[in-house]
């Protein structure tokens, strides 16, 4: 196994710069991808902004989140109240098929009985048709933004799935994307499409989160899973969660198993040909037919790819930080197109990472430092020790980026400084071939402006 | 030139403005609708209505408001770059707030140190929520003094923290002590009051209580002034520093733009406050007032007549027959490219419409820089304003104080035994008033906008796109929340909280600047890719549905 730096060894108290943001935002994510669904906080308005004004900025697109706008007289006496009336008024506005909550830290931390709450809301609503309401604890001292948005998705499998008859024969596949792109989504709802197999994507915010214009304000955005299909899930013959960076309990794929009984298959988030070979293998046993020929084709060319940047990326140092599963899909392409992975950081902290970068990252050279629950203090000491050349990471990378003087090589979230993060491809094939580019052309570039006679051919 | 055939055109004639307020609520559930109605009013500069403003947002309407610390750390102190700002929290607040509001700095020396770019937080866990957190505060506070030696380090409390009781001032008084410099600690919890107004007032009492008035070093210079309000987003404070400059002004600190900790601790060294942005600072004036009998005054530094106009009361103040000389050549300077900027760009916009919905004194502010290049201002409001910001401080005596103010402490203030010094005694000032030279006051935004145009307080998302469908505004001002859902409809949002990318606009370049961003916007190809609903509607869309009921 790869060695872990421990956490806490540079910055012993504080964290200075973090590399992680709160559950709660990884929640509202996951809800966008249902169709029909508002994002509900309960907690204080503060928060539902700051969010919103993350992922607004991130996807350049509408993204609403109500809130129970708590009072101190409600951080003092609950927030029994304002829940009722938040869910009311949402209820009226946007006519949603569904609610999903998460709650705040304020909330947790007064001890807010959600359950009770919501027992007590659908009492008194009995005799209307009232909006399905899904609740997740999603405590920022409890996680990170991952860990909200696997908690939100879990909590979606455990009200909705269902494993009556009735819905068997719905859907083949279960997939648990993970936190990735609209891009990435899309892309992965055309391979099961192109597999033959029906399919129940949870969370799809591929549509949601980028929208034609349509010179009218929807107030939902079109697009989203099916409430009904995330019933059918409890009936699919399988689900394919991708990623292995869990906490205990927020596996959607060990959730949906232990509700209704669906085998799950896990590979890590498909970056690369291994990865993706892995997700293809798994579909091709699901489907009982080979990997058609247009992905076996972006196979090919994705190969012919490494070969044509081979000669730019051998041995070029990189630091890769974020989410731990994507910094775990990235290292293992890396060290496919020999890249050094040198610093693989992250702010989380499931304790998985090192054990999964360890099956991935073949290359042991003693010099690959794990860091995990780490701060952009530390990435930027181990980047400066490690001598990277490149950054592949998060927009908050940027100041690390102009002091290194290397180049930053733009993926997860948030990318508040480029336009396009919501087309931003990893994933397959097809996601591989768009970053080798990516990264490749970034050295070349640098190279490139560093030529003295101002070369054109390179 | 692009073909604007398709470009968004006004509304001739604009909507009947009690038709629209009607349309505005009539969809609403009745208590709701109840609610609404006191904060939006149709303007009548012959007779001022009132207008509800602060008050709290309904549970699950959604709000562009934010919290109490956001307003304290995010905005008040956030741009003073060698203050150690830490948030005493679990990560989120500290994350978000982490280098995202575009102001500026720029140190003096490579010796000088900027904190800005560093976001520090002790990211509470589980078991400091149950056990505290105080030990952890401590020792972040000692970390981060090992790590920089800062002359200053406060504490931001986030909601948590005051539910679990960790006393936040003790902390930073006991490390005050142990450290020998400045620590100092805000109860900013995001619950108090009932947006980020709040957080503006507890900023200003603290600063007021632990910073101003330490320095004892003097300040050179025969005019100083401190610039309140001014937040350096874009820029702006150094397009003003660089005005004072020209004309023989010394600038003894900006709360808080391009801002130090010395130049705070001066700040009852200067002869006169400057006002910008009356609702985040104001406090700080009254009671710097009070304490060294520093006078103020509003000024507005957006649009190119307000700047000039702010400049000459300035130099009126001092009644120096060179500053005013000075201030006079600057002026006319500066005028010169303004006028030219003008005749380029005004036919371009002229005639045109706009819309803001922001802040606590932009949404005033910046009517001006349109006026300036013909556009009309049909519609605007704040996000959180008080009454006081829409209808002048003449109706501070009426405003009633609810529960959500009452949170919030009012600093009794008394002169300053020894530093107390009037700069302009009791006849000095009766004889300015006597010109019409106010001090002490604002007039608000209401009085200033047109007949027939709307004035609404904390827009709601539902109201905003009823508004743009009704009138078709050429721009609409707000912010980043408000923007993609704005340019959804087919018409494009300037965001004035940041200013998208550009800036700065404040001053007589920033004018130009605005006039040129406006003009890129308003003119742009794109919007004419889209059809809007109503391009083909015969008349604006009166009627909307928001509930069953």
């Amino acid at each position: 196994m790869l060695p872990v730096k421990e956490a806490g060894t540079t910055i012993a108290v504080a964290t200075q710069n973090a590399c992680k943001a709160c559950m709660p935002l990884g929640a509202c994510l996951a809800y966008r991808g249902v169709e029909g669904a508002v994002p509900f906080l309960h907690g204080p308005q503060g928060c539902a902004t700051y969010m919103r004004r993350f992922l607004i900025g991130h996807f350049r697109e509408p993204m609403d989140i109500a809130c129970s706008s708590f009072s101190e007289e409600t951080a003092i006496f609950g927030g029994s109240a304002d829940i009722h009336t938040g869910l009311d008024n949402v209820a009226k506005a946007y006519h949603p098929a569904m609610i999903g909550i998460a709650t705040t830290c304020l909330a947790e931390t007064i001890g807010e009985d959600m359950g009770l709450m919501l027992h007590q809301h659908a009492e008194k609503n009995a005799d209307k048709a009232s909006p399905l309401v899904v609740a997740a604890s999603t405590p920022s001292y409890s996680g990170t933004h991952a860990d909200g948005f696997h908690a939100a998705t879990c909590a979606l499998v455990n009200a909705l799935a269902e494993t009556d008859a009735a819905q068997a024969g719905r859907a083949d596949v279960v997939c648990f994307p993970n936190m990735v792109s609209p891009a990435d989504l899309r892309y992965l709802k055309e391979v099961l499409a192109d597999f033959g197999l029906c399919h129940v994507l949870l969370p799809d915010y591929s549509e949601t989160l980028d929208r034609p214009i349509a010179g009218e304000y929807e107030r939902i955005p079109k697009g989203g899973v099916p409430i009904s299909a995330i019933r059918g899930a409890g009936a699919a013959r399988a689900s394919v969660t991708l990623g292995s960076a869990f906490r205990p309990g927020q596996h959607p794929g060990a959730a949906l198993l232990a509700k209704c009984g669906v085998p799950s298959l896990s590979v890590g988030l498909p970056v690369g040909i291994r990865g993706s070979d892995l997700l293809f293998q798994q579909l091709e046993d699901l489907a009982g037919k080979p990997t058609p020929e247009k992905h076996a084709a972006e196979r090919g060319r994705l190969i012919d790819t490494y070969v044509d940047a081979h000669k730019y990326l051998y041995g070029k140092r990189a630091v890769v930080y974020g989410e731990e599963d994507l910094v775990t899909g990235i290292a293992s392409f890396l060290d496919e197109i020999g890249v050094v992975p040198v610093v693989c950081a992250s702010g989380g902290r499931s304790g998985g990472m090192a054990e999964a970068l360890s099956a991935t990252v073949s290359m042991q050279r003693g010099d690959i430092q794990v860091l995990e629950d780490a701060d952009f203090v530390e990435i930027g000491e181990a980047a400066e020790a490690a001598k990277a050349d490149l950054l592949i990471g998060n927009s908050r990378g940027f100041g690390l980026s102009r002091r290194l003087d290397i180049p930053l090589i733009r993926v997860g979230m948030p990318v508040h400084d480029r336009i396009g993060a919501q087309r931003i491809q990893l994933l397959g094939y097809r996601g591989a071939q768009a970053l080798c580019d990516r990264i490749a052309n970034a050295v070349i570039a640098r190279d490139q402006e560093r030529s003295e006679p101002g070369y054109m051919t390179m | 030139m692009p073909d604007t055939d398709n470009l968004i055109k006004t509304v001739t004639p604009l909507p009947d403005p009690e038709a629209a307020k009607e349309a505005l609520l009539k969809s609403y559930p009745t208590k709701v609708a109840r609610k609404r109605t006191k904060h939006m009013v149709v303007n009548d500069p012959a007779t001022l209505s009132a207008i509800q403003a602060n008050a709290r947002t309904i549970p699950g309407i959604i709000t562009q408001r934010g919290c109490s610390y956001a307003g304290c750390k995010g905005v008040v102190l956030g741009p003073t770059r060698d203050i150690i700002n830490i948030t005493h929290g679990p990560i989120g607040c500290g994350y978000y707030s982490w280098l995202t509001r575009r102001n500026q700095t720029r140190t003096e020396s490579d010796a000088e140190h900027n904190y800005i770019p560093y976001c520090f937080s002790t990211d509470m866990q589980e078991q400091e929520i149950v056990f505290g957190g105080e030990k952890k505060l401590e020792a972040a506070i000692q970390e981060a003094y090992d790590l920089f030696h800062p002359k200053a380090i406060a504490v931001f409390a986030t909601c948590p923290v005051g539910l679990i009781g960790d006393d936040i001032h003790q902390v930073s008084k006991r490390m005050k002590e142990k450290l020998g410099i400045n620590v100092f600690a805000f109860s900013c919890e995001g619950y108090r009051g009932v947006s980020q107004s709040a957080g503006h007032h507890i900023a200003n009492n603290q600063l007021f209580k632990h910073v101003i008035g330490r320095g004892t070093t003097p300040v050179e210079g025969k005019f100083r002034i401190n610039l309140l309000g001014e937040y350096n987003i874009g820029g702006d404070a150094f397009v003003l520093e660089d005005l004072f400059e020209r004309c023989g002004i010394t600038l003894v600190s900006t709360f808080s733009g391009n801002s130090t900790v010395d130049g705070f601790e001066r700040a009852h060294m200067a002869d006169l406050n400057c006002v910008m942005c009356h609702r985040s600072i104001n406090y700080v004036a009254d009671m710097i007032e009070k304490k060294y009998g520093i006078p103020w005054f509003k000024v507005n530094f957006i649009g190119a007549n307000s700047s000039a106009k702010s400049l000459r009361r300035i130099a009126q103040y001092f009644e120096n027959d060179e500053l005013t000389a000075r201030t006079e050549q600057v002026i006319a300077e500066e005028n010169e490219k303004v006028a030219a900027a003008q005749s380029r760009i005004r036919p371009r916009c002229e005639g045109k419409t706009a819309m803001l919905f922001v802040g606590g004194s932009r949404a005033h502010h910046y009517q001006d820089l349109f006026k300036e290049i013909g556009m009309k201002t049909v519609a605007a409001g704040y996000e959180f304003a008080h009454r006081d910001d829409y209808e002048g401080r003449r109706v501070l005596p009426d405003i009633k104080v609810d529960a959500d103010s009452r949170n919030i402490e009012e600093v009794t203030v008394e002169q300053d035994a020894e530093l107390y010094n009037p700069r302009k005694s009791a006849d000095e000032i009766a004889a300015y008033e006597a010109r019409e030279f106010h001090f002490n006051d604002y007039d608000g935004m209401m009085p200033e906008m047109e007949e027939g145009t709307l004035s609404i307080d904390d827009i709601s998302h539902h109201e905003t796109e009823r508004l743009i469908e009704m009138y078709r505004p050429a721009v609409f001002c707000a912010g980043i929340k408000e923007k993609y859902a704005v340019q959804k409809m087919g018409v494009p949002c300037k965001q004035l909280h940041s200013y998208d990318y550009g800036g700065p606009y404040a001053g007589f370049q920033g004018a130009i600047n605005f006039y040129e961003d406006i003009d890129r916007m308003v003119n742009a190809r794109a919007w004419a890719f889209i059809d809007p609903p109503w391009k083909t509607r015969t008349s604006p869309k009166l009627t909307a549905s928001y509930g069953d009921q």
